[in-house]
């Protein structure tokens, strides 16, 4: 296994088949939690996390799970790291956890997480795995963290709590639902461009 | 290693014991979690109740039942030494535009509002979310701080009320403020008006408790 293999395993996640962007699973939380750069940021985090705990125990198991029944065994090991995030988060960063609610349970069925068990995890080393993890899971907060800012410059002119300009002249629509479809269209749309170049 | 073949024995022993040891990890999880958990949100209730409040030193819990209402409201009832000072109201309103609202208020002994603070609400972001600090800013008639629940008509002005509504959630601003009468009817049910309220406030609270019947 080369170095260089290994970079490009980290690097692939980021961005030749970044989440979000290109592969575009996950789309619900995505849309949903990014209507600030910090909920975007935290959700970020948080899907990381599951992602690269849960790659490097479905690696570690992948000889002991029989065929059949490797879906049912990898949403329970994933479930068991979403519930755990969950509690931590409760405990510890009360004030994201209240503001993500509902998207951190639903982590367990973010397609990024399960589709990266099956597709990378299931047939790889517990190294490479780890790799994916991690970088499939910076992709997907890069996309969420950038997506959130987007969002929030448009909509109430601040960043992360930076006010920019005043929030009057802020274009609410940005901060509902179809202001999240509209920014995401066009950082896809951004992103495939600059990928092609 | 070869992979373990898809038998029933393979298949049962194999998601048995995933099953197993995820719920140790998360049973040891949950009891080390348990109690920061729990502090946090005490400390988070505790912030609330001195916000909206004066200085005190310690506090009286109440559960409080109005007509019609399935739910209690919680009072804290706030003493500097003995002297009572005022009271805290952990109330709620189920007509907001998505979900409960859920509101710490705080009067002092004559029933007028001192501030409050929300802890729960799943409004509109931008629009009904603004009642984070809408009521509590001084501008026009939205400011419901220091407005007494019997002197002042607290319901939106389109409603023939003095306060004026969040623009373009006036769903949430009524929300708000029937969620801040109920407060002061609880606090005002509970309290004795003989102890402390002023002769004014007094008849108000009578003709309140008329209206209410």
């Amino acid at each position: 296994m080369s170095k260089s293999s290994n970079l490009s395993v980290l690097f692939n996640g980021i961005i030749k088949e970044n989440p979000i962007f290109v592969i575009m699973l996950g789309m619900c939380p995505t849309l949903g939690t990014t209507s600030s750069a910090m909920n975007g940021f935290g959700m970020g985090l948080a899907t990381t996390f599951v992602l690269l705990s849960s790659n490097v125990v479905i690696s570690l198991l992948k000889n002991f799970i029989p065929d059949n029944v490797r879906i049912p065994a990898f949403v329970v090991v994933i479930a068991a790291f979403v519930t755990l995030v969950e509690m931590v988060m409760q405990a510890y960063v009360p004030a994201l956890y209240d503001s993500l609610g509902i998207f951190i349970p639903l982590i367990v069925v973010n397609c990024i997480v399960l589709g990266r068990a099956e597709a990378f995890a299931a047939k790889n080393t517990v190294f490479k795995s780890f790799l994916d993890g991690l970088g499939m899971g910076l992709g997907f907060t890069l996309a969420l963290t950038l997506l959130g800012s987007t969002r929030e410059i448009l909509g109430t002119g601040k960043v992360f709590n930076f006010t920019l300009y005043p929030e009057n002249y802020g274009m609410l629509m940005f901060v509902l639902a179809p202001g999240a479809f509209i920014a995401l269209a066009y950082l896809i749309a951004i992103f495939n461009k600059l990928k092609k170049a | 290693m070869a992979k373990l073949e898809s038998s029933f024995k393979n298949m049962v022993l194999v998601l048995t014991t995933i099953t197993v040891v995820a719920t140790v990890a998360l049973s040891s999880v949950y009891s080390l979690t348990k109690e920061p958990i729990a502090a946090s949100k005490k400390a988070k209730k505790e912030n609330a109740i001195k916000e909206v409040l004066v200085p005190f030193d310690r506090l009286e819990e109440e559960a409080v039942l109005l007509e019609n209402i399935p739910d209690s409201f919680y009072v804290y009832k706030a003493y500097k030494g003995d002297e009572f000072v005022g009271a805290a109201v952990l109330t709620f309103s189920k007509n907001g535009f998505s979900g409960e609202i859920k509101i710490m208020v705080g009067f002092d002994k004559e029933g007028n509002i001192i501030n409050y603070s929300v802890l729960d609400q799943k409004e509109t972001p931008g629009l009904g979310t603004k009642m984070v600090d809408w009521f509590k800013t001084e501008r026009g008639n939205q400011d419901i701080r220091g407005l007494n629940g019997t002197k002042n008509n607290l319901t939106v002005t389109k409603d023939g009320g003095e306060v004026d509504a969040i623009t373009a959630a006036t769903i949430s601003s009524r929300a708000f403020l029937e969620s801040i009468r109920y407060a002061y009817i609880a606090y005002t049910q509970n309290y004795d008006i003989a102890s402390g309220a002023t002769a004014m406030s007094d008849s108000h609270t009578a003709k309140n408790k008329e209206e209410k019947q």
